[in-house]
């Protein structure tokens, strides 16, 4: 039976929205699974754990040293824990997992599945190679163990537990480096809906022409409650911080409505949003790549239709 | 201080990908190949940190097969003073490339290794953490700001809440994100300067590496196609069709 071992990613006292998919992911293969917190106090993110449908444990390890989750401090642990008798472990593929895990399954002398987007079984995994533009399966070997990330907006959230499981602290005997030290975090403190968990997502291109003009998306999303996202050009030209990429590169989103506003609609871009339920387009390009994948497409001067828009809904 | 730059021949990012029709994997014959964008934007980072004189000789590396060499050439051109072939014929996957690439950083004892974030290709975004797990040493992964000073390294990383920074101790690993820099146009002098260049060839039984057990691929598949949608001519109507289907 399968001993899936879910890297608890937090942020002050809050679990990470990704991790009741990843929960879910797990779900899908079966057998235990326990959710591991690492943090100072992960108590109010390991309550959180715990109430999650399909969690068996959940294991809390409180070190000072794990505050800011540094990939070279949770790692080692990891590594641990998952010799205890772990099938399976499972990230994220947050940018967090992403840094952290590639170094465990090294450590355990494993390939890891990257972005997994389909289970079929206890090794084999679906995920996307070339800007999702080929879908890969493949069988990984079950010994030791196998690592992976899960693509977030590939599975739903795993609803409420009736009762939540149980929670258990340990300690691990394991030393850590002190070469890598955490400066400082430059977050965007923002009331709108988190991007990556969002119903709707209002997304603006290079063609807003300025951070001032982004105003425009800002307000058409807060009328319709939607996070806002941008295209690599709008984020290189500065209009707006690097954390509302979406693409390839950037964010993988699945939104139940998207807005792509001003923005051509190039591959990368594009793979940022195939999982999408509804792509509206407005462009005034009609030869726009962006209307070849869109639900609905408008053709015209986003200065223009945009504010009407936002006037009509 | 010397620096290794990996660099990864992938599919050019402009190429319509084809997969082949048994599913065995993606068409890429007759296809344009380029380097890594990501290795560009490593290989111009170290480049500028030898112009700044903090960087004293740059080491390009490759792993993979014979065409790879026209992969190691660009990175001359853009200013490696040489490179490391690691020569495999057959498929290798991410931990192998990454104990070959770690070998490749003891041997020459480098103190800072400049990879891609991701390849375009396997958008696997794992190699360099790999090699510093490998290694036993701090990574700086998706880096958009990246200063040397004395035997540290303060690096600006991409994270999905906004922009982290951290303090690392040299040597280290260090994956470079698309906002690090704007790489160079290569100049034909450059380029033929490069043609010159020594490029040593390794194999993996050189650098004692065995490749570890791989992930099987079963299959290569295209992914459902989105149907084109319907065109609407005015808001009006676009709010309808939205509200029709209950989205607003
Ligand atoms: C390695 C690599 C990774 C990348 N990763 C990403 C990624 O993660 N995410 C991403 O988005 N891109 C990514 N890119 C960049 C991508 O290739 C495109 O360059 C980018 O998406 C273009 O952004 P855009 O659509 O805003 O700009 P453009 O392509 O310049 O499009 C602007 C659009 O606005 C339209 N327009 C102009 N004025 C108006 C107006 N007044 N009203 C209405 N429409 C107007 C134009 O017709 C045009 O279609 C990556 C590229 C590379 C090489
Ligand atoms: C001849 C040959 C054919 C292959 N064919 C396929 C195929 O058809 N399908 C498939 O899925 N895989 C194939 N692979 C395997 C694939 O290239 C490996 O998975 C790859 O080496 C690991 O990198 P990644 O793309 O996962 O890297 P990532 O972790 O996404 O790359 C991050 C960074 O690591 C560095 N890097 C990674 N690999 C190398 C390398 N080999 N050389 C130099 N730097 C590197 C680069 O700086 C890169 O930017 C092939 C490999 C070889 C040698």
């Amino acid at each position: 039976m399968s001993k899936i071992l879910v890297i608890g990613q937090q942020a002050e006292g809050k679990l990470n929205s990704g991790i009741a998919k990843v929960v879910n992911a797990a779900k899908a293969i079966g057998g235990e699974i326990h959710v591991v917190v690492f943090a100072a106090d992960g108590s109010a993110a390991a309550a959180q754990a715990a109430a999650i449908d399909g969690v068996t444990k959940v294991i809390q390890i409180d070190r000072a040293e794990n505050d800011h989750g540094l990939a070279v401090i949770v790692e080692p642990q990891i590594v641990a824990l998952a010799k205890t008798g772990y099938s399976h472990v499972f990230a994220a593929g947050t940018t967090f997992g992403k840094d952290l895990l590639p170094r465990v399954a090294a450590k355990l002398g494993v390939q890891q599945v990257s972005d997994i987007m389909a289970v079929h079984g206890a090794t084999s995994f679906d995920r996307p190679i070339y800007a999702g533009n080929a879908i890969l399966t493949v069988e990984a070997p079950a010994e030791p163990c196998v690592v992976a990330t899960i693509r977030l907006a590939s599975f739903q959230a795993a609803g409420d537990a009736a009762a939540a499981a149980p929670i258990e602290k340990q300690t691990l005997d394991v030393t850590l480096p002190t070469h890598t030290r955490f400066v400082k975090l430059e977050a965007q403190k923002s009331e709108r809906p988190e991007l990556q968990s969002a119903n709707r997502v209002v997304s603006g291109g290079r063609a807003l022409a300025s951070s001032e003009n982004f105003s425009i998306i800002y307000s058409l999303a807060d009328k319709l409650k939607a996070g806002v996202g941008a295209s690599r050009a709008a984020v290189d030209s500065g209009y707006v911080p690097n954390d509302m990429q979406v693409g390839q590169t950037g964010k993988i989103i699945a939104p139940e409505l998207y807005f792509a506003i001003g923005i051509s609609g190039a591959i990368q871009h594009l793979a940022g949003i195939k999982d999408a339920r509804t792509i509206v387009a407005i462009n005034k390009d009609p030869e726009a790549p962006i209307f070849e994948v869109a639900d609905y497409g408008l053709v015209g001067d986003l200065f223009t239709l945009v504010p009407e828009l936002e006037s009509k809904v | 201080m010397k620096a290794l730059v990996s660099v990864k021949r992938v599919i050019d990012y402009n190429v319509r990908i084809q997969v082949k029709p048994d599913g065995s994997g993606v068409v890429t014959d007759g296809v344009k190949h380029s380097v890594n964008p990501f290795d560009e934007i490593a290989m111009e980072e170290a480049v500028r940190l030898k112009e700044k004189g903090k960087v004293t000789e740059i080491i390009a590396v490759t792993v993979g097969g014979a065409k790879c060499e026209e992969t190691l050439r660009t990175a001359l051109a853009f200013g490696a003073d040489r490179a490391v072939h690691v020569k495999v014929d057959e498929e290798i996957q991410s931990l192998t490339a990454a104990q070959a690439l770690a070998a490749v950083f003891k041997k020459e004892g480098t103190e800072i290794f400049f990879l891609g974030k991701q390849a375009i290709d396997d958008d696997a975004a794992q190699t360099g953490q790999m090699v510093a797990a490998l290694l036993d040493l701090p990574q700086a992964t998706f880096a958009s700001k990246v200063e040397i000073d004395g035997g540290k390294a303060t690096v600006t990383r991409e994270v999905d809440a906004g922009l982290e920074t951290l303090e690392i101790d040299l040597p280290a690993i260090i994956t470079t994100d698309l906002r690090l820099n704007e790489p160079r146009y290569l100049k034909l002098p450059d380029i033929m300067k490069a043609k010159k260049k020594p490029i040593e060839v390794v194999s993996l039984a050189d650098l004692g590496v065995t490749a570890a057990a791989a992930l099987k691929r079963v299959k290569v598949a295209t992914p459902p196609k989105r149907s084109k949608g319907v065109m609407v001519k005015t808001v009006d109507e676009l709010v309808t069709a939205l509200k029709g289907k209950g989205l607003i």
